[in-house]
């Protein structure tokens, strides 16, 4: 691995995000829209958006770096890049680690945005310091890029990519505890839940925002998002074969 | 250059026990069909060779052996003395796939430099070099999208010059290209290799066929010809190259059957 190619790797990947103004556009502001929705929807319940407007704000980071992610790497799998890239002097971490930084640097400004919005305008309420909220959003993004990394040796267009979204990362969303907490889903339900790596970034960030004192249920949480993540990263370094069918 | 050095590069040239490339035995299968059964070739050091043959008789595959991207099923590629595809070659082997491959959201310039970055060669002496070698001086601030097909294979092509490769594999490189620019970009393959650097072209344009130095020819997998233009047109006895291939296929159909 080499800090000169991994760094050049990310940059490239910024490069080409710039050249698309309209998904930038997309990824900082749609979030936003959707969490002032979220406020006016419980107008008159704000304790519900207190509740769950913390834990929202990482959601955004995982669901928007899952897509592009796949999406550019199955680009890169399907324009000859990849190949390319193969026959030449990159290991394979440097091409992972500079997708991390760069899709890790953007969802930063993502996740800023739209916790300005929400603590500041939006009157939400977090136990801790909104930089900390970024930092988990952050981790929730690279949990994202992971798996998008993952799904993308396995989409053969950019629709089955898109496909994937419904498949792997709705029902995470719905077993979380977001819309049901986890003590009230039935046995089975709960157990898949609990082999799910978002319901831990969603409970990491559920104790972040509301508890005053931070228990070993938080950092086991966040031991165990950042581990899914290093778990989903080794299986996509595995689909990155330098030699092909 | 010295007279004495051409000499001898000229007889390192033609002495085919110096090879750059070493296929022996290869046998590769793709999706359940054998594409080559157990192919034998060298390719000679600091030359042209062209690699030809109908579509569909394994050019690519060999050429992917070469670099190493292909899974192999038997037998062996060397290259520069290394087992095809080690880390050690990925800086010496530069390999052009057929369909462009660059970024077509970056521009020019930014392709050029990522891959520099990669080769860990200075960008602002090599871009240059390598966008005058395929005639694309005043693209560099293009987008590659915005570019045409044939300027697009160009930028492909410059980005696999920006290393000084020691092995050039071009898998049909000048494929939609006008005549005017494939004579250019033969002409810049033919100064590679004059400055010792080894070049396998894939093509099935005969007229190129005419401009290497030796001639690989084949056919579903099996080498059917590995000559030079001059003693195929007069083993074939044909005038021109297109004639000479016609023959030797329609003579390897004759002993098929």
């Amino acid at each position: 691995m080499s800090l000169r190619i991994t760094g050049a790797t990310a940059l490239r990947v910024l490069r080409q995000l710039r050249r698309d103004p309209r998904t930038i556009v997309l990824l900082l502001f749609v979030p936003a829209l959707l969490v002032t929705l979220l406020h006016e929807l419980f107008s008159d319940r704000p304790l519900v958006f207190q509740q769950v407007g913390g834990p929202v704000l990482g959601l955004f980071p995982f669901i928007s770096m899952f897509l592009v992610t796949s999406i550019t790497m199955l680009r890169e799998r399907t324009s000859g890049t990849l190949e390319r890239l193969m026959t030449l002097p990159l290991a394979k971490l440097d091409l992972l680690a500079g997708y991390g930084i760069a899709f890790g640097l953007f969802a930063a400004v993502q996740a800023s945005l739209v916790s300005g919005l929400s603590f500041g305008l939006l009157g939400l309420d977090s136990a801790r310091s909104p930089v900390s909220v970024v930092g988990l959003a952050i981790s929730n993004a690279l949990l994202g890029m992971a798996l998008g990394l993952l799904v993308s040796a396995f989409a053969r267009s950019e629709f089955q990519a898109v496909q994937f979204m419904p498949a792997l990362i709705f029902p995470q969303i719905l077993l979380c505890g977001l819309f049901v907490s986890r003590d009230e889903m039935a046995g089975w339900l709960r157990a898949i839940s609990y082999a799910l790596p978002l319901t831990y970034s969603y409970d990491a960030l559920a104790r972040l925002t509301a508890e005053p004192a931070l228990g070993i249920r938080f950092w086991a949480d966040l031991a165990v998002t950042l581990g899914a993540t290093f778990v989903a990263l080794t299986l996509a370094a595995a689909t990155l074969r330098r030699r092909t069918g | 250059m010295t007279d004495e050095w051409r000499a001898t590069r000229r007889r390192v040239r033609n002495d085919r026990r110096v090879s750059s490339i070493e296929v022996s035995d290869l046998r590769i299968v793709r999706g359940g069909y054998v594409v080559l059964p157990g192919l034998s070739v060298s390719v000679g050091a600091g030359a042209v060779t062209g690699l030809l043959g109908p579509s569909g008789s394994g050019k690519t595959t060999l050429i992917r052996a070469i670099v190493g991207v292909q899974v192999v099923a038997g037998g062996s590629v060397t290259v520069l003395g290394l087992p095809a595809g080690s880390p050690k070659l990925r800086s010496r082997v530069a390999y052009v796939t057929q369909a462009p491959s660059v970024y077509g959201d970056l521009s020019v310039r930014e392709n050029l430099g990522y891959f520099c970055s990669i080769l860990g060669v200075p960008a602002s002496e090599r871009i240059g070099h390598a966008v005058a070698a395929v005639g694309l001086e005043g693209y560099e601030r293009r987008v590659v999208d915005s570019l045409s097909g044939g300027q697009r294979a160009r930028v492909s092509l410059a980005t696999a010059l920006l290393g000084d490769p020691e092995v050039l594999v071009l898998d049909e490189p000048t494929v939609g290209l006008d005549p005017v620019l494939r004579r250019e970009l033969w002409d810049t393959f033919h100064r590679v290799a004059e400055a010792g650097a080894t070049l396998l072209v894939s093509s099935h344009v005969m007229d190129e066929a005419e401009r290497c130095e030796r001639l690989l020819l084949l056919r579903e997998g099996e080498l059917l010809a590995d000559s030079t233009p001059a003693e195929l047109r007069a083993q074939t006895g044909a005038d021109d190259l297109d004639t000479a291939f016609l023959r030797l296929i329609e003579a390897g159909e004759g002993e098929a059957a």
